[in-house]
């Protein structure tokens, strides 16, 4: 790992095709500049990648990466991260990839606990189909799909989180490029699954979550030197409390144990011996 | 007398049918005799009716046949459940004081033991040792030495101390000495001992240890039926060689866990049966296209849906062979042994790396539930051999890169097979997709390059048709003129079918496949043969149609898949020049 690594060596020389403003320009820089704040360096990093326009983020950064099957990017990454235990990994997806098709990974992955971090790049729109309701839209917001609103409340990402045993739940802005860096870099320092839902408007298509709604009505948790980031109820309160939209770390679990700290999980499992393990006849003689 | 012996035990789920009748088959392995076991059972964790069967010889066994000469029935429905195996001179042994079992008819011409089981079983300790009394009645009918239940017994019920298992034993004794004491009756069996060494494991389980073998380290699955032995038994040893085994939340999570764990550069693999490979279809083609290295199981059962799932079945060949969307190279092995669930485990880690692509392992039910008899050595462990491929490291690296020293995952190579570098490996950083790409691993949609990625992904299947063996087993009479193929487990059946069909006068020359896809050219053989007949597992006869297809050489083809659909003008021109060629499929 060396140590002169700058955020910009994890851009790749592919230009992102996003839309001119979108949210995630920002929200990717900002994750460049934790990792690389981190002592990371591409060679060592795992950037796991969802489907939609914030699965394309793996191609616009350098690292080792995968770009999935759409929803199935957090099994992904903890299969990275069990199997190589040195490495960094980090997942990225959007609201669609992440609190729709794969909300099933998303509490798997948040109860398990693997020591990675999970950026989702929540815009409340799907962008890449050109504009139809995500889970995270609100309940009357007129799409092609939905033209008289979804009618079903949007999903609520960090209770979701919370109640399934979350060790770290955050939230920024993408915008707000030195705030949403640091909370990405401290989701990678937490000893455990850092989950941060970002906020990062879609400009195309989402004429309602746009970047003056979040700079209006965007309180951040660190400007409040009153707030415990470690008290669960204080942090259920907020969560739970839809009249705001808060920014910066939420909730974190100091007694939080990775999953691969639980399960003794050490070896880089790529090396294996040349032939069958030296004491393998024994696995025979069991069945005797 | 014949050569061999059928046993079984039957009652309901839940009265310990499975721990017992694998501790007779235990002490007879013990014993130098081979054993060949099956199971009938249904989706229920109590209730209903299961029977654990036992057919052991001196000779090598490899099937089971629709006889039954000692069955221990602990309920009354276990007899009707086996009438057409029984026969005249069949032993049931049966506990009369039972309330169930009051009155119960013995078949006529059968003989009827009945045995207090309960009864002497609390005298020696406590009513649970009921069917270790029945398995000491079972010794005395079959002349089998009871001291060779009691390793068997011991390995059993060790764990629970030294007084539990001598009352086993006692309880045993027991059972015989009952049924010596009461019955003078002349049993026509004598279950003679070897002194040889044999060992007694299953279908999952060899796949299991065969994982372990390759150095298999990262497992992902969930469970079902009949796949969860390969999980449970490898839970507890892959530890031991610094793997995991994670249970997911579902078959999607299962594959996408393993893919990652593949993609850190660990063997990975999972295993499930027909459900579960619906949902990892869903990732399947991901894993072709982005050139990962992952052995799939599907312990077959019977579908469609959930179908039976305690039942045989071979069913899901051409899911396996052309399931997912688009069109996805390959590999399909399909075991026809127990013994050979572990070799080919082996073979599908060595050709998953050194092709860089996914692996079908096709078990089935038969083989899961199947405990069978081998000698240590058929599971030679010096014998393996471990081919990761083209594996580049810190050294090697700087082959593969550009001249902006970014390395290519997906270089166009004469064989098709790329590159692969560990992440952590310096200079290795590349993109992994399921889009199409180019070198790099970068999306394109140019028309050029996606014909050549596609072409040599292709081409590595090619590569390994030219370079891999393929080897298929020979059985009977190979002069003869009557073919039978078959793929999978039931080798064993056939094989022992053909001595019967030899007493008919009948010779057939048999042919054993265990490769689906890439698979043995056996055109020229089926065109050899007078008849061809193809055995398997299903109602369509799914093998019989690809070895239909390959047979067939009337069709010329014109593709395009370069993304672009085809226009008039230049179809025109594709299909006058393919008049002019030679057939080449």
């Amino acid at each position: 790992m060396s140590s002169d690594v700058r955020f910009t060596d994890f851009k790749s020389d592919k230009q992102p095709t996003w839309c001119p403003g979108c949210g995630d320009f920002g929200t990717m820089n900002g994750m460049m500049k934790a990792l690389a704040n981190t002592g990371n360096d591409p060679d060592n990093t795992f950037v796991v990648a969802g489907i939609g326009c914030s699965g394309k983020i793996g191609t616009y950064m350098h690292s080792y990466a995968m770009h999935g099957v759409h929803g199935r990017a957090l099994p992904v990454g903890a299969g990275v991260k069990m199997a190589n235990p040195d490495l960094e990994v980090m997942v990225a997806g959007g609201d669609g990839d992440g609190y729709s098709i794969g909300a099933g990974h998303f509490v798997h992955a948040v109860r398990r606990n693997v020591d990675m971090t999970y950026v989702v790049m929540d815009n409340r729109i799907y962008g890449l189909t050109k504009g139809q309701a995500s889970p995270t839209s609100r309940e009357d917001f007129e799409t092609s799909t939905t033209p008289e609103g979804p009618k079903q409340p949007p999903v609520n990402p960090m209770a979701l989180a919370l109640a399934a045993g979350a060790t770290f739940i955050a939230q920024s802005f993408s915008s707000d490029a030195m705030r949403h860096a640091e909370i990405v870099q401290e989701a990678i320092e937490h000893d455990g699954f850092g989950f941060v839902n970002v906020f990062s408007p879609c400009v195309t298509f989402n004429d309602v979550d746009t970047y003056d709604y979040f700079r209006d009505n965007l309180v951040d948790l660190a400007e409040d030197d009153d707030y415990d980031r470690h008290d669960y109820n204080e942090a259920k309160d907020r969560i739970l409390d839809a009249s705001k939209e808060y920014q910066g770390v939420i909730y974190q679990n100091e007694n939080s144990v990775p999953y691969e700290e639980q399960h003794g999980l050490t070896e880089n499992m790529s090396e294996i011996p040349d032939g069958a393990p030296e004491d393998a006849m024994d696995l025979v003689r069991e069945f005797y | 007398m014949p050569a061999d012996f059928n046993w079984a035990i039957g009652g309901e789920a839940g009265d310990g049918i499975d721990s017992t009748g694998k501790i007779f088959a235990q002490a007879l392995s013990r014993a130098g005799r081979h054993v060949f076991t099956s199971k009938d059972f249904a989706s229920r964790i109590r209730g209903g009716y299961t029977a654990y069967k036992v057919r052991t010889s001196v000779d090598q066994v490899q099937s089971v046949v629709d006889r039954l000469d000692v069955l221990i029935a602990l309920t009354p429905r276990t007899i009707d459940e086996n009438l057409d195996e029984l026969h005249e001179g069949s032993v049931i042994v049966y506990d009369g004081e039972r309330t169930t079992m009051q009155g119960v008819e013995i078949p006529e011409g059968m003989v009827g033991l009945d045995v207090p089981l309960q009864s002497i079983a609390e005298e020696k300790g406590g009513a649970i040792m009921r069917n270790v009394v029945a398995l000491g009645a079972a010794c005395a009918v079959a002349d089998f030495p009871i001291e060779h239940l009691d390793s068997s017994l011991e390995k059993r019920f060790g764990g629970k101390g030294q007084a539990i298992v001598d009352n086993n034993k006692e309880a045993a004794r027991a059972g015989r000495d009952y049924v010596h004491e009461n019955y003078d009756h002349e049993f026509d069996y004598d279950l003679e001992t070897t002194d040889n060494d044999y060992v007694l494991l299953n279908g999952d389980e060899a796949i299991g240890m065969g994982a372990l073998a390759a150095g298999c380290r990262f497992y992902a699955g969930y469970p079902i039926t009949p796949a969860t032995d390969v999980m449970e038994y490898l839970t507890g040893r892959i530890e031991q060689y610094g793997g995991h085994v994670v249970q997911a939340e579902d078959e999607l999570a299962a594959i996408n866990l393993a893919l990652g764990g593949a993609r850190a550069g660990a063997r990975a693999m999972t295993a499930t049966s027909g459900p579960g490979i619906d949902l990892m279809t869903e990732t399947f083609g991901l894993i072709a296209t982005s050139e990962t290295p992952l052995v799939i199981v599907d312990v077959m059962r019977s579908g469609p849906s959930t179908g039976m799932p305690t039942k045989q079945e071979q069913g899901d060949l051409n899911q396996m062979v052309y399931g997912g969307h688009g069109e996805i190279p390959r590999f399909t092995l399909a075991p026809t042994t127990v013994a050979e669930c572990f070799h080919k485990t082996v073979e599908a880690f060595n050709l998953a790396e050194k092709y860089q692509t996914p692996v079908y392992l096709a078990s089935d039910l038969a083989m899961a539930v199947t405990e069978q008899t081998f000698a240590p050595e058929e599971f030679d462990m010096d014998a393996v051999e471990i081919d990761r491929g083209k594996v580049v490291d810190d050294d090697t690296i700087g082959e593969w890169q550009n001249e902006k020293e970014q390395f290519k995952p997906h270089a166009l190579t004469d064989d098709g097979v790329s590159p692969r570098s560990f992440p952590g490996t310096s200079g290795g950083a590349h993109m992994s997709t399921g889009l199409e790409h180019d070198e790099l691993g970068r999306r394109t949609e140019d028309t050029d390059m996606r014909v050549e990625q596609v072409d040599k992904r292709n081409r590595k299947v090619e590569t390994a048709q030219e370079r891999e063996p393929w080897a298929y087993r020979e059985f009977g009479d190979t002069d003869s003129g009557n073919l039978v193929i078959s793929w999978g487990s039931n080798e064993g059946a056939m094989v022992e079918a053909i001595d019967f069909l030899e007493e008919e006068g009948i010779d057939v020359h048999f042919i054993s496949v265990p490769y689906i896809f890439p698979r043995p050219d056996l055109s020229e053989v089926i065109e050899d043969a007078d008849d061809v007949i193809v055995v398997e597992c299903n109602n369509t006869g799914q093998f019989a149609d690809i070895l239909e297809h390959d047979a067939l050489t009337r069709v010329k083809r014109v593709n395009k898949y370069n993304g672009v659909r085809f226009k008039a003008d230049e179809l025109a021109e594709d299909i006058k020049e393919t008049l002019s060629q030679e057939i080449t499929a």
